[in-house]
């Protein structure tokens, strides 16, 4: 130590800035061994530290210093301190010197027993390990002793493990070769066991060693015994799928084994397909047989639920099936399966399509019912008392149709429902499916079965009852004013139409049915004019006027005209409103054909072949005439009832005015036309809107008769007028 | 164009003959006195102009002297005689000739024709006492004038006129079976087919028949809604017939296809008593009605000429086939020319003339007979 501090530096310079290098790092790595002594025992560099708080550390004058240097400490003392100082640190010395070497003894004395007794542990050791090297030695004799005798037993056993792994060998083949001998019987088990499953299995394991091995002959043998049960149990594959009669599933088995059988795809593909088919035509057939001509046909959700669930399932399961099997066909197959499922489907549509054909069917449906309705009080002898209640009938059953069609149509709209999501069923399904196909075709397809009632039958007058042309002209007008607006505006506010397709506005479909209502009732007033017509024809046509006696009262024809045109009166009324007539005079009734016959008929008829008179009759009937409006005859008339009945009385006056003038009267016979006519002139007047209107047509037929009459000599206006009134 | 004959109408036992002078716009008349009755019917041969035949009324009274001045034979005439109280109307027709005068053409003044009525000649009768009621009389439209068909109740009738007409003999006959009374109503003879069909009416129905067997060859159930009035071939396609009714329509028929009628027309708003074909334009057609109109239709789809004018292959030069190939471009519709409304009464009687094409005359109720042309601009439309 001392060494130490006197090779080191100048003590005042730190270890850091040491520029003697390794030199320099010498005493610091012995402080640094020191300080780890001073760890181990106790005295931490801290405490050494610590204690010392005011003095340098390394001063050499600290007698516990590190650093102490004994010559400095004695000059110290010497040069310092008085001699009873020096005596008492003298002393003091002396005792701390005794008193170390005391602890020094005491501390010696006490390791010295644990030295010795390390030192016997060691020896104790030494002798153990002795023992332990014999007893390892023998080990080692042993395993070389063992090591041997199994290297002899290995030498030994070599020979007959590979016969045994030779033996194992063979009997895993001999099983094999059982197996294969076997497998014609188990084939033939299998089949006869119906587990086609399993032999199909069996036969694809063996089938590639008996290929492989076909040049033996018993394996020849068997292959051809195999072959000849997998032809029997494809026969029986083939069979059961012919016979259909199971499920498509297991037809579909039956085809993946008999594909796994290795038969030709194509065949059996086609074969499916036609199976499939009879199986869906079954389902077609039983849905038209729904359909069928009997009239209660089956709720319309029920047949498409059925068709739904009975042919598309069939289909989808059939499609699902052939795409498994078939996959390997390529787009070939998948071409044949497209154009099949095309087929059917097209006939399921079409199948659909009838049904729903019916469904349109009904407004038609009401009509037959209205039909029956108006034949039945007919044969009753009660004409038409229920013609207002039948309108509201019919008007509510096509509307509460027409509810209920928009109902179930809703449910496709609905928010449960997963595809009413859907731009389609959200845009285009609303505006152009229901509002336009639906509501609008509706209205459009009753405005035309309604006019085809116009059309048709009119060639043959009158196959369709008039009252029921009446009650569809008042439906039609009906919705025109009302329902039509109504209708629409449901349908918009149940289906909320919200793109842009151009949509029928309601002023279109309301001038179609006023359009209708309109030719509906021009063509009732055309029949009913015709049924009258039909009956002065016949009147006028049959008699022989020339011989008639003189007339004593009014022709039973005349009065059933009346009455005939009084119950058309009603009917109309019924359902349309009275309407305007021109003022009247007081009179009507009054009017005779007096004036009329007096003044005209010496111009007229007076039998004169000089040239000049015919000239001035005319003149004077053509003057007449230009004063007179033209009449026309078969004009549309307006929704009222004096509109209409005007239009039938017009109809059949001119018809009674034809017909006198193809005819030739005797002088009774003229005057029979004049009482007739004034008949008809008393009681028809009050029907039509114009009164002067009938008496011109009224006037014109007896001046017709008139003139054709040799002998015209008319009847007193008196005579007439009382004749009239007694009838 | 000096003599437009014969426009003849009937009015009561008088026959007219109108001269119609194109160029100078006047109107000549010829009255002719017949005396047997009054006229139903009346049609003049196509190949002697001074023949005509007509269908008349007898009534009882008249009937004695003209049968007398007629000269009938006495068993008849005693027959009429002994059932006086008898009185119904019988309708008979006969041939007549007219004046040599007047058959030639050269009109006399105004005055002096008007003021001496003179009187036709009877050829011969055409019946038998076995028919009566005749409907109508219908010459054969090429043939010399030997032929006659009349229809009489449910009758057709074809006579034979021998020694220069004067004497007619009931060549064959074929009559209509069925319920009710048949009534024939009207018919006509069509040009094709050399004259060998008949067209006749009765009530709703149309049948055609063949002259040389008498036997029924087409039949059209419920050609009208109602009566038949009247029917007419066209003149140049065989098979197209043209009927008109008491439904206020026109009908034009293929007579092929008798189940739908090729075109309708509803223009008139009451009976309509006559149709007729323009005897070389077919495709003007003239209608006349009880509703006082006369409509002159130009039926262009189904005429002969759909496509305008086709000019002659002799007579055109390149330009003009150039010319023909555009129009035949336009599109042609068929339409109403014009509406005639110059009568008061009903018009029983509408025809074309035999001589102008672009004329025609129309006969009403009140005894107004009113000639009219075809629009200039139509006829130079159909020409040019």
């Amino acid at each position: 130590m001392a060494a130490a501090a006197a090779a080191g530096p100048s003590p005042g310079s730190g270890p850091g800035d040491s520029p003697e290098g390794p030199e320099g790092e010498a005493p610091e790595r012995r402080r640094k061994a020191h300080g780890m002594l001073k760890l181990y025992y106790g005295l931490s560099e801290g405490e050494a530290a610590g204690r010392p708080a005011g003095p340098d550390p390394l001063d050499p004058t600290d007698l516990n210093g590190a650093h102490f240097d004994p010559e400095v400490y004695l000059d110290k003392l010497r040069r310092e301190c008085p001699l009873a100082q020096l005596m008492d640190s003298e002393t003091d010395m002396v005792r701390q010197i005794r008193a170390l070497d005391s602890d020094m003894q005491t501390l010696v004395y006490e390791n010295y027993n644990k030295f010795i007794s390390a030192t016997d542990t060691i020896r104790k050791m030494k002798n153990d390990f002795r023992k332990m090297e014999d007893e390892m030695d023998r080990l080692a004799t042993n395993m070389a002793v063992i090591t041997d005798f199994s290297a002899r037993i290995s030498a030994t056993l070599q020979d007959r493990h590979e016969r045994i792994t030779k033996l194992a060998g063979v009997h895993a083949l001999l099983r094999k070769l059982q197996f294969l001998f076997e497998l014609p019987s188990r084939l033939t088990k299998c089949v006869e066991l119906g587990a086609y499953g399993q032999a199909v299995r069996y036969q694809g394991r063996a089938q590639a060693v008996l290929q492989q091995y076909q040049h033996l002959p018993s394996f020849r043998a068997i292959q051809d015994d195999c072959q000849v049960i997998t032809a029997r149990l494809a026969q029986q594959l083939r069979q059961r799928f012919r016979e259909g009669g199971s499920g498509a599933p297991e037809q579909a088995e039956c085809v993946e084994l008999l594909l796994a059988l290795g038969e030709p795809a194509e065949e059996l593909c086609e074969e499916f397909l036609a199976h499939a088919r009879g199986r869906l035509e079954e389902e077609l057939r039983s849905l038209e047989a729904e359909l069928g001509p009997s009239p209660p046909a089956p709720d319309v959700l029920e047949f498409t639920d059925h068709g739904g669930s009975g042919f598309v399932g069939g289909l989808c399961q059939v499609a699902a099936a052939y795409q498994e099997l078939f996959a390997a066909q390529g787009p070939a197959g998948a071409e044949r399966l497209a154009a099949f499922a095309r087929e059917l489907g097209s006939r399921y549509f079409a199948l659909v399509e009838r049904r729903l054909a019916q469904e349109r069917a009904a407004f038609l449906g009401c009509l037959t019912d209205v039909r029956q309705a108006l034949a039945a009080p007919r044969v009753a002898g009660k004409e038409g008392p229920g013609l207002a209640e039948l309108l509201a009938n019919v008007a509510s059953s096509i509307l509460s149709h027409i509810k209920a069609s928009l109902a179930a149509v809703h449910l496709f709209t609905a928010k449960e429902v997963s595809f009413s999501n859907k731009p389609y069923f959200r845009g285009e399904f609303c505006s152009q499916g229901v509002r336009e196909g639906l509501i609008v075709g509706f209205i459009r397809s009753m405005c035309h079965t309604a006019q085809s009632f116009c059309d048709s039958p009119g060639e043959k007058g009158g196959a369709t009852p008039p009252a029921l042309l009446l009650l569809l002209s008042r439906l039609c007008l009906d919705y025109e004013t009302a329902t039509i607006s109504y209708i629409l505006t449901l349908t918009d506010e149940q289906f909320l139409v919200q793109d842009q397709f151009p949509v029928t506005p309601v002023s279109t479909l309301c001038a179609e049915a006023r359009e209708t209502a309109r030719r509906l009732l021009t063509h009732y007033v055309k029949v009913q004019g015709l049924v009258i017509s039909q009956m002065l024809r016949k009147s006028v046509e049959t008699r022989d006027w020339l011989s008639t006696l003189e007339p004593r009262n009014v022709r039973a024809v005349m009065k059933r005209v009346v009455e005939d045109t009084t119950a058309i009166d009603v009917q109309v009324g019924l359902l349309y409103e009275e309407g305007v007539r021109k003022a009247q005079s007081s009179d009507s009734s009054k009017r005779t054909f007096s004036v009329y016959s007096s003044s005209r008929q010496q111009g007229r008829y007076a039998p004169s072949y000089t040239p000049s008179a015919p000239m001035d009759t005319n003149l004077l009937s053509n003057i007449q005439k230009l004063f007179s409006e033209r009449i026309d005859v078969f004009s549309p008339v307006e929704f009222n009832k004096v509109s209409v009945l005007t239009g039938i009385i017009k109809i059949s006056l001119k018809t009674l005015l034809e017909c006198v003038r193809l005819r030739t009267f005797g002088r009774f016979g003229l005057q029979q036309v004049q009482v007739d006519c004034h008949f008809l002139q008393l009681y028809l007047w009050r029907f039509v809107a114009d009164e002067e209107l009938v008496h011109l047509l009224l006037d014109e037929v007896v001046a017709s008769a008139a003139l054709r009459c040799p002998d015209p000599v008319p009847m007193e206006p008196s005579v007439v007028e009382v004749i009239c009134e007694r009838g | 164009m000096e003599d437009d004959a014969p426009v003849i109408y009937g009015l009561e036992f008088q026959i007219h003959i109108i001269d119609f002078d194109d160029e100078n716009n006047i109107i000549n008349k010829n009255v002719l006195l017949h005396q047997a009755g009054e006229i139903w019917h009346i049609s003049a041969s196509p190949a002697d102009r001074g023949v005509l035949a007509t269908c008349y009324n007898r009534t009882c009274c008249p009937v004695l002297d003209s049968f007398v001045a007629l000269g009938k034979s006495a068993a008849q005439l005693l027959k009429a005689l002994a059932t006086p109280s008898d009185s119904k109307v019988l309708t008979c027709a006969a041939v007549w000739r007219m004046p040599k005068e007047l058959e030639s053409g050269t009109h006399e003044s105004p005055d002096d024709s008007s003021s001496a009525a003179q009187t036709l000649e009877l050829l011969c009768h055409l019946d038998n006492t076995a028919h009566s009621n005749m409907a109508c009389v219908v010459w054969e439209p090429m043939g010399d004038g030997k032929k006659i068909i009349s229809l009489a109740d449910n009758h057709i009738l074809l006579w034979d006129l021998q020694e220069s007409s004067s004497q007619a003999v009931l060549a064959s006959s074929a009559s209509l079976e069925g319920k009710g009374q048949l009534k024939f109503t009207s018919g006509r003879w069509s040009p094709h087919h050399n004259c060998t069909q008949v067209a006749t009416a009765n009530d709703t129905t149309l049948r055609g028949w063949d002259t040389r067997s008498m036997s029924q060859i087409y039949c059209i159930e419920n050609a009208h809604g109602q009566l038949v009035r009247d029917l007419d071939f066209n003149p140049n396609k065989q098979y197209y017939l043209a009927s008109c009714g008491d439904d206020c329509k026109v009908k034009f028929w293929d007579t092929r296809n008798v189940t739908e009628p090729v075109k309708t027309l509803e223009e008139h708003s009451h009976w309509v008593w006559n149709v007729r074909y323009n005897h070389s334009h077919d495709q003007l057609v003239l209608t006349g009605s009880s509703d006082s109109r006369v409509i002159l239709s130009n039926m262009v789809s189904i005429s002969s000429e759909p496509f305008g004018h086709l000019v002659d292959d002799d007579d055109i030069s390149d330009q003009e086939d150039h010319r023909s190939e555009e129009k035949s471009k336009e599109p042609l519709q068929d339409n109403v020319i014009a509406t005639y409304e110059e009568h008061e009464d009903s018009v029983y009687a509408v025809d074309w003339s035999s001589a102008d094409p672009w004329l025609f005359a129309s006969l009403s109720y009140d005894g107004r007979l009113v000639i009219n042309r075809v629009p200039r601009a139509l006829k130079y439309h159909i020409l040019l």
